[in-house]
C-alpha cells in the first residue's frame, strides 16, 4: 500500500488528496459554467473573458504597473541619500491609499453609473469626483505635516 | 545559487521528459519570469499567513451572507429570485424568517461592507504570493500544473466577484451581461477553488504562523526589519533589497486600506444619521428632511406610473378567495390602520428605517375570505420590471407588522416609494416590497 502511495506521488507529484481536491474544484467549476451557458447561451463568453480577464489584468496589468510606480518612488528616494530608505512611506501610503479608492469607488468618481442610476435613485453622481480629490489632498497633505514634524528628524538620526 | 537557499533534489514526475524540456529548453515568456527579480524584504511565508488567515475569516463570511441573500429572495416560489434556475447550486429551501426585522438589513450589510473591506487584503494576499506566478519553470509534476490552473479559478473567481459586486453597486454595468446569474455562478467557482484551496494548504499557514510572533512583530520598527529565512515556499527573496517597510507597517497600511473603504462607505448601511459619511458610496447620498426624503431604488418615472394611472380610479384586487375584492384607496383607508418601523434593505448593502403605516396583509387575506394559504402573489402597476411582481411567504404574509403601506412618517407615500400602496414587510430583500401594488392573489 504505501509502496503504491510512494509511486503514485513521484509519478504524479503530490497526494491522491490532491487529485480529489483538483477534481472538486474542477468539477463544481464547470457545473457552474454549464449553468452560465444555460442561463445565457448568447452571450457566456463575456462572463469568461471577465473572469479570465480579472486575473490577467490584475497579473500582467494592475500588478506591474503598481509595482514599477513603487520602484521609481525607490529610485527617487536613493538618489536623495540624505533621507532614510523608510522616507518613501510619506508618499507611498497617502498613493496607496488614494489609489485604492479610486479603484473600489472609481465607477462614481468617473460617474460611470449615472445612465442606469439616475432613474433608479433620482440621485446623480456629480459629487465623488470632487470628494475623491479632496480626500487625496487630504492624505497628502496630513502626510506631508506628519513628515515635516517627524520624518526629518528621523531621516537625521537614521 | 545564493547561499542559504534550501537546495532541494530536482525531481520531476510523469512524463519527466516533457517537464525536463519545459525547464531546460523553455524560455520566459517575459521579464516578469526573471531570476531574482522579487526583492522584497518583507515577502515570506509568515506575511502571507497573515493576509491568508484574515481571509480564511472573512471571505467565507461574505460567501454565505451572499448565499443567504439568494435564499431570502425565497427561490421555493417561481420567478422569485435571480439566476432563476439553479439546479443543485444553492442552499437547501427553508423559509426565510421574519424576526428579527433587521436580519436582511445584517445580512447585506455584512456581504457588502464585509466584501469592501477584503479587498485590499485580497490585493496584499496577491502581491505576497506573486513571485510563485512568474516562477520558471511553470510546473514539474502534474500536480502541480493541475494546481496552478485551480489557481488561476480561485484568483478568477474572487476577482471576478469583487468586479461585478463593486461595479453592480455603483449602477455601471459595464460587462454588459447579467449581474445576478455572473455573481451567483462566479461564487460557486470560488467555492470549491477556495474550499480545497484552504484544505491544501492550511498546515503551510499554521506553521508558518508559528515561526514568528505577531507581537514581536508589532514591535519591530523598519531599521530591525530583516527577511524571514529561506524555505521552500519561494516566497522569500534570495537577493533581499533593503527594508523601507517594515511587516507592522505592511500590516498597518493594508489595515488602513479596509478601514478608509469601510469609513467612507458603511454609512449607507447604517443609515440615516451616519448615511453622510459614507462619501464615497453613491447610496450616501441624502434626499432632504421630508417624511418621504429617503433612498429611491426605482423612481416612477422609470417605471412607467403617472399620477393619472394612480389616479382616483385606482382600485387594489385581492384574488384567491371565494370571489375577487374590488378596494378603492379610501376603503383602504377605512381598515384598521397599523404602524410599523422597519427597514427597507437593499442586495446592493444600503438601507434605510422608516415608519409605515398601513393595513395588515393578514387583514387583507382574511378580507378576501381566504384560510388556507401557501403564498401570495403580489403585483404591481409596473408591468415591466424585473420585480414587478414578487411572491411572499405564508409566514410573511401573516406577520403581524407585514403591511400594505399607504403611509410613511405620517405622510401619504410619494410617487417615487409606490403610492398609492406599497409592500412593506419585515427581514424582506428590499426589491420585494413591490410598489405601486394593484393586485394581491392568495394561494393555498
Amino acid at each position: 500500500m504505501s509502496r503504491a502511495l510512494t509511486a503514485f506521488r513521484a509519478t504524479y507529484g503530490a497526494s491522491p488528496w490532491q487529485v480529489l481536491g483538483m477534481a472538486l474544484t474542477f468539477g463544481l467549476a464547470l457545473v457552474a459554467a454549464q449553468r452560465v451557458y444555460e442561463a445565457d447561451s448568447e452571450s457566456w463568453w463575456r462572463y469568461a473573458i471577465w473572469f479570465v480577464g480579472a486575473a490577467v489584468v490584475h497579473d500582467l496589468v494592475l500588478f506591474p504597473a503598481y509595482a514599477a510606480l513603487d520602484r521609481g518612488l525607490a529610485g527617487v528616494r536613493a538618489a536623495l541619500p540624505r533621507m532614510a530608505p523608510s522616507t518613501v512611506n510619506y508618499v507611498r501610503v497617502p498613493t496607496v491609499l488614494s489609489g485604492l479608492l479610486l479603484l473600489v469607488f472609481g465607477a462614481a468618481i468617473l460617474q460611470r453609473g449615472e445612465v442606469a442610476f439616475t432613474p433608479a435613485s433620482g440621485l446623480n453622481q456629480d459629487v465623488f469626483a470632487g470628494r475623491w480629490l479632496l480626500i487625496t489632498a487630504v492624505l497628502f497633505l496630513a502626510s506631508g505635516l506628519l513628515y515635516l514634524v517627524r520624518g526629518r528628524r528621523s531621516a537625521r538620526t537614521a | 545559487m545564493t547561499a542559504g537557499k534550501v537546495e532541494e533534489p530536482v525531481t520531476y514526475g510523469f512524463p519527466a521528459p516533457l517537464f525536463q524540456a519545459i525547464e531546460q529548453k523553455g524560455r520566459p515568456p517575459g521579464p516578469l519570469f526573471r531570476p531574482g527579480l522579487f526583492r522584497s524584504p518583507i515577502r515570506g511565508p509568515w506575511l502571507t499567513s497573515v493576509f491568508a488567515l484574515v481571509l480564511l475569516v472573512g471571505l467565507p463570511i461574505v460567501t454565505i451572507t451572499g448565499l443567504l441573500s439568494y435564499a431570502a429572495y425565497e427561490p421555493r416560489f417561481a420567478e422569485n429570485a435571480f439566476p432563476r434556475d439553479v439546479g443543485p447550486l444553492r442552499l437547501p429551501y427553508f423559509a426565510w424568517p421574519t424576526d428579527p426585522a433587521w436580519l436582511y438589513r445584517l445580512n447585506q450589510g455584512l456581504h457588502v461592507s464585509l466584501g469592501l473591506a477584503l479587498i485590499p487584503v485580497v490585493l496584499a494576499k496577491l502581491w505576497s504570493v506573486v513571485p510563485k506566478l512568474f516562477a520558471w519553470p511553470p510546473a514539474r509534476s502534474l500536480s502541480q500544473l493541475l494546481e496552478r490552473l485551480s489557481l488561476l479559478l480561485l484568483v478568477g473567481s474572487i476577482l471576478f466577484e469583487i468586479v461585478t459586486g463593486v461595479f453592480n453597486i455603483q449602477y455601471d454595468y459595464i460587462w454588459k451581461f447579467d449581474f445576478y446569474t455572473a455573481h451567483y455562478y462566479g461564487a460557486w467557482v470560488f467555492i470549491g477553488a477556495f474550499v480545497v484551496h484552504v484544505f491544501l494548504h492550511f498546515p503551510t499557514m499554521r506553521r508558518s504562523l508559528k515561526a514568528r510572533s505577531m507581537r514581536a512583530e508589532l514591535r519591530t520598527p523598519v531599521s530591525a526589519t530583516r527577511p524571514e529565512p529561506m524555505d521552500e515556499t519561494g516566497l522569500v527573496s534570495p537577493d533581499p533589497a533593503e527594508p523601507t517597510i517594515s511587516r507592522r507597517g505592511a500590516l498597518a497600511l493594508v489595515g488602513g486600506g479596509s478601514l478608509a473603504v469601510t469609513v467612507l462607505s458603511i454609512g449607507q448601511t447604517l443609515g440615516d444619521g451616519f448615511r453622510p459619511t459614507a462619501l464615497l458610496s453613491v447610496r450616501g447620498q441624502d434626499y432632504g428632511d421630508g417624511p418621504n426624503d429617503f433612498q429611491v431604488n426605482r423612481t416612477a418615472g422609470v417605471a412607467g406610473i403617472t399620477p393619472e394611472l394612480v389616479g382616483t380610479g385606482y382600485r387594489l384586487t385581492l384574488l384567491g378567495g371565494p370571489m375577487s375584492v374590488t378596494l378603492s384607496l379610501a376603503d383602504l383607508f377605512a381598515m384598521e390602520q397599523h404602524t410599523a418601523r422597519l427597514p427597507l434593505a437593499c442586495v446592493e448593502g444600503w438601507s434605510t428605517v422608516q415608519t409605515w403605516t398601513g393595513v395588515r396583509l393578514r387583514d387583507l387575506m382574511a378580507l378576501a375570505g381566504v384560510e388556507e394559504l401557501d403564498r401570495a402573489n403580489v403585483r404591481s402597476l409596473e408591468r415591466a420590471g424585473a420585480f414587478a411582481q414578487a411572491t411572499l411567504s405564508d409566514r410573511q404574509v401573516r406577520h403581524r407588522n407585514s403591511l400594505l403601506a399607504l403611509q410613511v412618517n405620517g405622510a401619504d407615500l410619494s410617487l417615487d416609494h409606490g403610492f398609492p400602496a406599497r409592500v412593506i414587510v419585515p427581514a424582506l430583500p428590499g426589491v420585494h416590497n413591490t410598489k405601486w401594488v394593484d393586485e394581491i392573489e392568495f394561494f393555498a
